[in-house]
């Protein structure tokens, strides 16, 4: 039953994603694919290759190419530069690992500092000393004196 | 033991800084352009060298071999504007200057290879042309916008460049005869 639950989950997460690869549309490519000459995405530029590379998607959708063969025919004519999203591979593996190392570095950081912090805050908890010195009786009487203002 | 940790903190911090410079540094080196600013300093810097496909569909062009002779290189797009106005006065030059040691070759840049044959079928264009969809050739030769024009001695060493288009024959010629006069 529960192997059940798990594959209708999955196959429910996968069905848009398989739609988007096999049916795209022009907007999310436009937003997924980078101008080469302005370096801004395709659906904000209006340079004039950025129109013919809308120009173009357009004509492969409309012939029923797939969102990974759109990619892969701009990727062969203008490289891997016109991906917004830099590839897993390679030099531009980088700007995937950085950032997750930084997130790593600064949750080992909090971590540190918190066990850290913790443990100063439990020997501030920690019952007195009874080994210190009895206060001097006169203070002790003035204190108690003070203390009782304050009692109803 | 907080030293120690303090100490590993700063050692990491110290070495995340390092390798991020290095980073950068890595990359300038392989963006810069020596082309230009030695131009700028009224030296003849040697032509980064690149071989590229031929959009005549003959295989590849090194640009080394064409070592011996002047060369005009003209890098265009079919996209821009001032590039079609440009082309009809290149090709004019091919035809007066072909057989005097001078080899003109266009570098279509950032383009689509089908959009750069209409073109070159469009405006008659006879000298050879090459396909550099990638630009990789743009930051080694610090080309800042299209069209743009080197003029490349029988060395190998750029003599002269047109930012923007050559405007006339008269342009032309005289980045040619520099390219030919001797160093």
């Amino acid at each position: 039953m529960r192997a059940t639950v798990v594959a209708l989950i999955a196959l429910l997460l996968a069905a848009p994603a398989r739609a988007s690869e096999e049916r795209p549309t022009a907007a999310e490519l436009e937003s997924e694919l980078v101008c080469p000459v302005c370096e801004a995405t395709l659906d904000t530029s209006n340079a004039p290759v950025a129109l013919r590379m809308k120009a173009f998607i357009r004509r492969r959708i409309a012939a029923g190419d797939t969102k990974s063969e759109i990619k892969a025919e701009l990727v062969d004519q203008f490289g891997p530069a016109v991906l917004a999203e830099p590839p897993k591979k390679g030099f531009e593996l980088i700007a995937w690992v950085l950032p997750l190392a930084g997130l790593a570095l600064g949750a080992a950081a909090v971590g540190v500092l918190a066990w850290r912090w913790s443990r100063t805050r439990g020997s501030d908890d920690e019952p007195p000393d009874d080994s210190q010195e009895p206060l001097d009786p006169a203070l002790e009487r003035r204190l108690d004196d003070e203390l009782a203002r304050f009692e109803p | 033991m907080t030293g120690r940790i303090r100490l590993v903190g700063q050692v990491a911090a110290v070495g995340v800084v390092a390798a991020l410079l290095g980073l950068l540094a890595w990359k300038l080196t392989q963006d810069e352009s020596k082309v230009t600013s030695e131009l700028h300093r009224g030296g003849s810097p040697v032509a980064p060298a690149f071989t590229l496909e031929r959009l005549d569909g003959k295989g590849d062009l090194a640009l080394e071999s064409l070592r011996g002779k002047a060369i005009v290189l003209n890098f265009w797009a079919s996209w821009c504007g001032p590039c079609k106005d440009e082309t009809p006065l290149l090709q004019e030059g091919w035809k007066r200057w072909r057989g005097k040691d001078v080899v003109f070759v266009g570098v279509d840049v950032k383009d689509f290879r089908g959009d750069a044959r209409d073109f070159l079928a469009r405006y008659g264009v006879t000298y050879l042309n090459v396909y550099d969809g990638k630009g990789s050739t743009v930051g080694r030769y610090g080309v800042t916008g299209f069209p743009e024009t080197y003029f490349v001695d029988a060395a190998g060493n750029v003599r002269y460049r047109i930012a923007g288009p050559v405007e006339d024959a008269a342009e032309l010629d005289a980045g040619i005869e520099r390219a030919l006069a001797p160093a």
